[in-house]
């Protein structure tokens, strides 16, 4: 038979075997997961991927299911992503912004929340700028809920996608050095990672600003310094946060042009790291600020595969969450 | 059935296929996973014997077009694996491989696959075993054994590419257990 690709595998050469299905039915944090689960849904969107090479790019998988994209922050990649991988599989779906919804007139995300349940979907995707926005409408709701981020808690999808594209790079996650670099304290890209990252055994940098440094980062198991060229040094994998000016409230450094002469990604900075390293981004990219252009389209990039990966990754997760027992699924 | 039966009744069914379709012109393979793909590269191994020509192969994982999977009565959700056809099937006369032929739901999904990748010539349905108790008016071109069973036993059909070894086991289910 050929050469199977790398699968089941975090290290190099300890397979793993795969549980059939998830537990959880929501995914609301990466602490859903088990890493065989984590495992399971990287395989399953390899697979995935392919669905989207065909001409008809859709399968009918999810047909005659509802998914309601709830989204109370802007979002394009994320909402797009998920709306393309809804479609793939061949889900109904429906998109409502908070811009054009009935937030404007004032009903609380409870309400909400309870008004869809009674149109009874079978999975909503929240984005929300409160950090445990989805927990209360997986209390609330018997859909399926996923977390499309929350405040600046948790973006699983962002953070499974960014390890399958790191796999597909490295073939493993076991011992790898990877940086991440920009606004630590409002990321929930951050958080998702850290989690997930120590979880499959790597070993995570992170650096910033000491004003946009989170309390209680070192909880996490990680290192964490002000230096980015201690950072990148031989670094693996170099992962830049956006700065969110929509998120700061105060002053955490004096202009964006210092931010990009401390902490920005240039050419000269990217020497430090291996000669194989890969640069990723969850976008939106503020270019001259997190990352200079010709990084970020430069060799080393991997930013939009990051992209075409959260296609794959949403249809997985979509796909296993629908497979959920209803009786066991907690 | 052990090892040697199942090379000759794939060389018979590689000599067939080349018989009805007069050369392999325009022939392509399809192997249904998990146990359709190494009988569908045999066979293609054997065609390229017979008239020293290639032919191309495929592998297709039928998962996402099943009829049972959303719904809880089944058993765990099958695991997903990739679907690999590179090439373009239109206008190709299709072979698709299958190891056992039972109900005949696998190769509705997989007939339903394969139409999402265009629309080739024909599709011949190609199986190792053929147990019958088929619930869907499908029927294959080219069957390596026909194994007449009681619904209360199971065929597992073993390659040494995936299981190490050739061969079709016949067992009784546990407690008379319809499968």
């Amino acid at each position: 038979m050929t050469a199977q690709p790398i699968r089941n595998t975090f290290s190099e050469n300890k397979p793993v075997s795969l549980p059939s299905r998830l537990r959880s039915r929501n995914l609301l944090s990466v602490t859903d997961l088990t890493p065989e689960e984590v495992l399971l849904i990287l395989d399953t969107a390899e697979a995935m991927k392919e669905v989207g090479t065909r001409t008809i790019k859709k399968v009918p998988t999810l047909r005659g299911k509802t998914v309601v994209n709830l989204f109370y922050e802007p979002s394009t990649r994320t909402r797009t992503s998920f709306e393309i991988a809804e479609k793939r599989l061949s889900a109904d779906t429906l998109s409502i912004s908070s811009a054009n919804s009935s937030v404007v007139k004032g009903e609380t995300l409870g309400d909400t929340a309870r008004n869809l349940e009674a149109m009874a979907p079978d999975t909503i995707v929240v984005r929300h700028g409160a950090s445990g926005a989805c927990h209360l409408l997986a209390d609330i709701c018997s859909a399926r809920i996923v977390n499309a981020g929350d405040g600046m808690h948790e973006h699983p999808t962002q953070a499974l996608l960014d390890v399958l594209t790191i796999r597909e790079h490295k073939q493993k996650m076991q011992g790898l050095k990877v940086a991440i670099i920009g606004d630590l304290l409002h990321s929930r890209v951050l958080r998702s990672n850290l989690l997930l990252l120590k979880m499959l055994g790597a070993n995570v940098v992170v650096c910033g600003p000491t004003t946009m440094m989170p309390p209680g980062i070192d909880k996490f198991g990680v290192e964490a310094t002000a230096s980015i060229d201690c950072a990148v040094e031989d670094a693996d994998v170099v992962m830049l946060l956006r700065i969110q000016l929509e998120r700061m409230r105060g002053h955490f450094f004096p202009s964006l042009r210092e931010y990009f002469n401390l902490f920005g990604m240039s050419e000269k900075r990217l020497k430090r790291a291996k000669s194989d390293v890969i640069i990723m981004h969850p976008g939106p990219l503020n270019r001259g600020v997190e990352v200079a252009s010709e990084v970020a389209d430069g060799p080393y990039s991997v930013i939009l595969e990051q992209v075409s990966n959260g296609v794959a990754v949403r249809m997985a997760v979509l796909y296993l969450l629908a497979g959920v027992d209803e009786e066991t699924g907690e | 059935m052990e090892s040697t039966l199942i090379d000759r009744a794939l060389m018979r069914i590689s000599h067939e296929i080349i018989e009805r379709n007069r050369s392999v012109e325009k022939l392509a393979l399809v192997g249904i996973r998990t146990r359709g793909v190494p009988i569908a590269q045999r066979i293609a191994k054997n065609l390229q014997s017979i008239v020293n020509q290639n032919v191309v192969c495929g592998s297709l994982d039928i998962t996402l077009y099943r009829d049972d999977l959303m719904r809880q009565t089944v058993g765990p959700q099958p695991i997903l694996r990739k679907t690999e056809i590179p090439f373009s099937i239109d206008d190709q006369k299709i072979l698709l491989v299958d190891d056992v032929l039972y109900t005949g739901r696998t190769i509705r999904a997989a007939l339903d696959a394969l139409v999402d990748f265009g629309r080739p010539r024909s599709i011949q349905l190609v199986v190792l075993v053929d147990r019958g108790h088929r619930e869907l008016p499908i029927k294959a071109d080219y069957v390596g054994k026909n194994l007449p069973t009681s619904i209360h036993q199971s065929i597992q059909v073993h390659f040494a590419e995936v299981d190490g070894k050739d061969e079709v086991l016949i067992h009784e289910t546990p407690n008379g257990e319809v499968l």
